[in-house]
């Protein structure tokens, strides 16, 4: 959060003693502390550099352009996830809730003939609905949001079932308008999609939201400490409602990404979301308890894990490494939270 | 807080209420069989991996028909999930218990082999549909698709089409985490129809990289997991044009995944380029085909192993004959027909309004 003032700052010779004393690695504890999408950014550099020389084909446009458009799909996801993160919930109905929203829409305008926009908007306002009924069991009925998003994911999951009948919408039956998010560009000589432009300002918007409003410090007061938050005249569970509420909208618009991508819709697709999103934002450094971290560390986090699917096929590796890897860095990220968590103030 | 006197009264009624439904269950028959007469109805269970995917929708479809017309009093079950082998043996116990005649099963795995064997224990005939479980010989019969033929047929299709051309292939599988016979058996029958030497023919991806099939040389490029599904197809496929931007052949597990890497490949801008190859013949997969987008796509009847396994089961309950396996194979061959717009010499074909009359989902 905010820039924490070295402690000690009344400048007095013992102070300054204090401070010299301090062991290194403090020093790179807090930093750390301070600057929580630090250590992701060093990850993903590091890769970079170790996939580069496997293979240099890894660092041209192409093999990039890929792995920010394999990324963006789970990266808006992320965003959402990360929401619920900070304030110490955690949510298992992401990838449900995604497919739920995009095999509405897709079937509405495919089979009901509804005009594409409305088919859209209808779409991404039942991932705010959906959101929505996880935000109230979680602040009306009080029940834990592991608890509640286990059962949403089966719930949405099965409704998804129960309306589409497994069925998916072939590309060629989709209105050029849900399609649109997987058109590609070219920049340079990358080449991006719609869809790419699309997270990029989710990133944009919700990163201002968290950083520059009232609402996003309070996102962050609640997770760091409810009681504390409520103390302090915040009403913690309208905004623990608005969060699950913001991230079931943002789940709604990862899902018209999810169509253009996919180039179909389909009640199967990304059936690891859940797991996906929440290891982007475990090893971008936001934390499971609550309170601490960010978006940034998310995207860093997301794009951390495609690299290594990228980079390790490039390289000709079995993905079974890339699973290994990823799960030791989140047992990583994870250590590397708990031990910044033991700075000292 | 709830009164303890009426927390009481609440433990009393359930109580009652279990003993009850304890003895109303236990004075059900004692689960075995009977055989049925001519005029009797035959109880047959159909047990498909899961509920959701439309090949096993059209299952349903298929038993649901035959049960009606042949007086078969059918229960239809399904695994949680795909791979979910605890419902599918509490559908068997269940099958067992109710004293029915046969039960279709389209195995989720190893696991459900003992409840099974239970089953033949009990006296009720079983069928395994699309999947011979491992071993083959623990249910009585397998009703499948050969997956072997329908990858060589698609192999054998992309190589006439070639024309001699050095071929430059992907192969998007299945799985790369787990050892599926119908991932192996499509993939290996696809190069084994194109005239490639298979290493192990139950493993995918142990080829040599380069050599010379039925037409000239050619180069695998990658062996790509996809799940199965648009996401992943398109995913395996942009991963595999980054190894190798000449890909002119591409092999899929199934036509979702072939939509996917169709994705891929215009996104890319060689859509025009590249013979795409799939193995499903459900309904979209063969617009596929008639729109162009795949080149060929080997079909299956899922419908057609459901019917005529209820009729089995059917007719041996009132006295007929149990079905034998097809020539040279170790299960019932529900065929399998190679459906594209463009027929290749020496590769028989129907075209794609014929594939549309017989697809499913």
């Amino acid at each position: 959060m905010g820039l924490t003032t070295e402690p000690g700052g009344q400048g007095g010779a013992a102070a300054e003693l204090e401070r010299r004393r301090r062991a290194p690695a403090q020093r790179v504890q807090h930093v750390l502390h301070t600057h929580p999408a630090l250590s992701p950014a060093i990850i993903l550099l590091l890769t970079c550099i170790a996939f580069t020389l496997l293979n240099d084909r890894f660092a041209a446009p192409a093999a990039l352009s890929l792995l920010i458009q394999q990324t963006a799909v789970v990266a808006a996801l992320a965003i959402g996830q990360t929401l619920i993160i900070l304030t110490a919930g955690i949510d298992l109905s992401v990838g449900a809730i995604a497919v739920l929203s995009s095999m509405l829409a897709a079937l509405l305008a495919a089979e009901q003939g509804v005009p594409a926009p409305i088919a859209l908007v209808i779409g991404v306002a039942a991932g705010l609905a959906a959101g929505s009924l996880n935000g109230l069991l979680v602040t009306r009925v009080g029940l834990p949001p592991f608890i509640v998003t286990l059962g949403t994911l089966s719930v949405f999951t099965a409704v998804v079932l129960i309306y589409t009948g497994g069925q998916s919408v072939p590309g060629a039956d989709l209105p050029d308008l849900l399609s649109w998010t997987g058109t590609t560009f070219p920049i340079g000589d990358f080449r991006l999609t719609y869809g790419v432009v699309i997270v990029a300002l989710m990133y944009v918007v919700v990163g201002w939201a968290l950083s520059q409003t009232a609402w996003g410090r309070h996102v962050y007061a609640v997770g760091d400490d409810s009681d504390a938050a409520r103390l302090a005249g915040i009403r913690v569970s309208r905004v623990l409602f608005s969060v699950y509420a913001v991230a079931g909208l943002i789940y709604g618009l990862a899902a018209w990404v999810l169509i253009g991508r996919a180039g179909a819709a389909s009640p199967n697709a990304i059936a690891d979301a859940n797991l996906e999103s929440i290891t982007a934002v475990v090893i971008g450094g936001t934390s499971l308890f609550g309170g601490r971290g960010g978006i940034v560390g998310t995207l860093l986090g997301a794009l951390i894990v495609q690299s290594f699917a990228i980079g390790l096929s490039l390289a000709g590796v079995d993905d079974q490494y890339r699973l290994l890897a990823v799960g030791i860095l989140v047992i990583a990220a994870v250590s590397v939270d708990q031990w910044i968590r033991r700075v000292r103030a | 807080m709830t009164h303890p006197r009426r927390r009481l009264a609440v433990a009393g009624a359930l109580a009652v209420a279990t003993a009850l439904a304890v003895t109303a269950c236990g004075s059900d028959d004692d689960g075995g069989t009977t055989a049925a007469g001519e005029g009797d109805s035959v109880a047959v269970t159909l047990i498909t991996k899961d509920s959701i995917n439309p090949f096993f929708v059209a299952m349903q479809d298929g038993a649901k028909e035959v049960a009606e017309t042949e007086n078969v009093d059918l229960t239809i079950a399904a695994g949680a999930e795909d791979g979910d082998e605890e419902g599918q043996i509490q559908a068997i116990e269940n099958a067992i218990a109710a004293g029915e005649q046969g039960i279709l099963i389209v195995p989720n795995g190893p696991g459900v082999n003992p409840a099974i064997e239970r089953a033949r224990d009990a006296g009720l005939f079983v069928i395994a549909l699309d999947t011979p479980p491992d071993p083959a010989d623990i249910v009585d019969i397998t009703f499948a698709t050969d997956n072997f033929e329908a990858g060589e047929l698609i192999g054998q299709w992309a190589a006439a089409q070639l024309g001699g051309e050095p071929a430059t292939i992907a192969l998007l599988d299945l799985f790369n985490d787990k050892i599926v016979s119908v991932d192996y058996n499509r993939d290996q029958g696809f190069l084994s129809g194109m005239g490639i030497e298979l290493g192990d023919d139950k493993r995918n991806g142990d080829e040599p990289a380069t050599g010379n099939y039925s037409g000239g040389t050619y180069e695998i490029v990658c062996n790509e997991p996809t799940g199965g599904a648009e996401d992943g197809g398109r995913t395996a496929m942009e991963n595999c044009l980054t190894r190798n931007p000449d890909v002119n052949v591409v092999y899929t597990i199934n036509e979702p995944s072939a939509a996917g890497a169709y994705a891929a490949l215009e996104a890319a801008g060689v859509a025009e380029d590249v013979l795409i190859v799939s193995v499903d013949g459900g309904c979209d997969g063969v617009q596929a085909v008639k729109d162009g987008r795949i080149g060929a796509t080997s079909q299956q009847y899922p419908l057609l192993m459901a019917s005529e396994g209820v009729k089995a089961i059917a007719d041996i309950a009132r006295g007929g004959e149990a079905p034998q396996p097809s020539d040279g194979l170790d299960f019932f061959n529900t065929g399998v027909a190679l459906v594209t717009d463009t027929p290749a010499d020496g590769v028989e074909s129907i075209d794609t309004t014929e594939g549309a009359d017989k697809c499913w989902g």
